[in-house]
């Protein structure tokens, strides 16, 4: 997957989870707590929906890098590059 | 074949577990041993009507596409949608003591007003209590409880206020009596007053159909008539239950709705050391009447969706010595709420404190009768506090007591919000034995869906 498509998945996967946010006007460097109403057991979420989308394990002391769009996205492009979209 | 988790009862907080291991592809069923799902907020069909119990309003309310509250988190959480609750908000409720009545809806303006309309010295006090209140960490899961009434005497100098504000508290969550922990207490403050009551129009139905939809849907299983009899248990490990019917199921996990004092009677293995001792179940039940109407109760000046009444400046919250406490109770309407079109049918229903041993122990022949001769003290305490006597208009009854209680949802003294002793964290001395519902702490028909997805989500989807 690419980054745009690394972007979409995230961006899928939040509408699932919050699915009363506006998420069109996404600004990448910025926390996602900033932006939307998320909390502990949404983030939790995004987690476990990787995981069962792509067997992706994430380890709790790397959810800090999970904060922002592009923290997401560098920390899982390693990850995900082989997975076909 | 060994499943991830077995969950005991096929409650709402059951269900919403289930709905949490199964989204994850857990191998997850749920064990009921009644015909029918619910536990505490069921539902039944007699005379040709449909009735809830339990369910008198879905606190919490909150307008659809809300993105904060309790409602909103637990939507997200189970993926469904605000159209599968599909609330209609009350119309207003009170709580009505002997010379003054406070009036609160889904607006908390309309209380903070009257508060300072009645109690004009106590409006900066209440609202420091609320907000303080707000502040509160209501997740944190210290097992130390604080006194709600200690900390409400320190903002509110006033005692009649403190009654009339913890009445209704109390009545929709207390599992202690007179006294709750101010996390409880918190809880359910936000749940009534600052967010407000909600109902589907047609009752808890679509909330446990929505729920067991999505649960099988994602694969789960839900075995009714299945009761656990015993929990196989070796050293400090549960390998599985045995059902009433002797067949045996093995498990990764379970996790019980039961309640704890009825789950550690489950268990048969060497001594378990229960921190604070074996678990006690609780001992607060009520009576709750049904009253079908020929007409709709607001046309009979019966406006409030539901009435706190209590018949002195002292409000007591705890098992009465008679059969039923008619110094106090619920009245509720639920035709009174902001519906599409108005409901089919019509109908007033009545909650009091009762003595769960009375019932408990009258003789069959007897019991019947008792029923109505309660029924009509009830009435005719509840009547003082509304516009008119509802019963010459009433066509139908049905009355439940602590008994009907345990007979269909297995709580012991037909406890309707658990033992005093929550288990907020959900684990037992039992490595793989977790709690969920009444006993677990989260209260309303939205904390105990909460319940179960919380203690789903930290112990039973890591792995």
């Amino acid at each position: 997957m690419t980054r745009d498509d690394i972007r979409q998945v995230i961006l899928d996967i939040l509408e699932r989870i919050a699915p009363d946010e506006d998420l069109s006007n996404i600004t990448d460097d910025v926390p996602f707590r900033e932006q939307l109403e998320l909390d502990s057991m949404d983030f939790l979420d995004i987690v476990m929906e990787l995981r069962k989308r792509y067997r992706v394990q994430i380890p709790e002391d790397d959810y800090e890098h999970l904060a922002t769009m592009q923290g997401t996205v560098n920390y899982l492009e390693p990850k995900l590059k082989d997975v076909v979209k | 074949m060994t499943y991830d988790t077995l969950i005991i009862g096929a409650g709402l907080s059951g269900l919403a577990a289930g709905v949490r291991l199964a989204y994850y592809e857990k191998k997850v069923c749920i064990l009921e041993r009644h015909t029918t799902i619910g536990g505490l907020n069921s539902f039944y069909r007699l005379r040709g009507h449909n009735h809830d119990v339990g369910l008198h309003a879905v606190t919490n309310w909150r307008p659809p596409g809300s993105k904060t509250g309790p409602l909103s988190k637990l939507l997200r959480q189970l993926r469904l949608k605000w159209e599968d609750f599909d609330l209609a908000p009350q119309f207003g409720s009170a709580v009505a003591f002997p010379d003054v009545r406070l009036r609160f809806t889904n607006d908390f303006v309309v209380l903070e007003q009257d508060v300072a309309d009645k109690f004009p010295s106590q409006a900066d006090g209440f609202r420091r209590f609320a907000a303080h209140l707000d502040e509160l960490d209501l997740f944190d899961a210290d097992p130390n409880e604080i006194s709600a009434r200690q900390v409400a005497g320190e903002f509110i100098s006033d005692p009649l206020l403190v009654e009339m504000l913890f009445c209704p508290v109390l009545f929709y969550g207390s599992p202690t009596p007179n006294d709750c922990d101010v996390r409880q207490f918190a809880i359910l403050f936000k749940a009534l007053y600052r967010e407000g009551f909600g109902r589907p129009r047609a009752g808890v139905r679509p909330i446990l159909k929505a729920l067991t939809r999505q649960y099988k849907s994602l694969g789960g299983e839900l075995r009714l008539r299945a009761g656990v009899k015993r929990l196989l248990q070796d050293g400090q490990r549960i390998t599985g239950v045995e059902l009433d019917s002797g067949e045996t199921i093995e498990a990764k996990n379970v996790l019980s709705s039961a309640g704890s004092a009825e789950t550690a009677n489950m268990l048969d293995g060497p001594n378990v050391d229960w921190p604070g001792g074996r678990p006690e179940p609780g001992v607060l039940s009520f009576v709750e009447s049904i009253s079908m109407m020929d007409c709709e109760p607001k046309d009979l000046g019966l406006n409030d969706t539901i009435v706190f009444f209590n018949d002195s400046p002292t409000f007591r919250y705890e098992p009465p010595t008679e059969p039923v406490d008619v110094c106090s109770g619920i009245v509720c309407v639920p035709n009174n709420y902001h519906y599409d079109r108005p409901l089919d049918d019509a109908r007033v229903r009545m909650t009091a404190l009762a003595n769960s041993a009375y019932w408990f122990g009258l003789p069959e022949e007897d019991y019947v009768c008792e029923k109505a001769a309660w029924f009509e003290r009830m009435a005719d305490a509840a009547c003082r506090f509304l516009a008119t006597d509802f019963r010459p208009h009433a066509t139908d009854l049905d009355l439940f007591t602590p008994r009907t209680i345990t007979r269909f949802t297995g709580h012991t003294n037909g406890c309707v919000y658990g033992a005093p002793r929550k288990w907020r964290d959900g684990r037992t001395p039992l490595d793989n034995l977790y709690i969920c519902g009444t006993d677990q702490g989260y209260l309303g028909i939205v904390g105990a869906m909460l319940s179960g997805v919380s203690i789903a989500n930290a112990h039973l989807l890591r792995d």
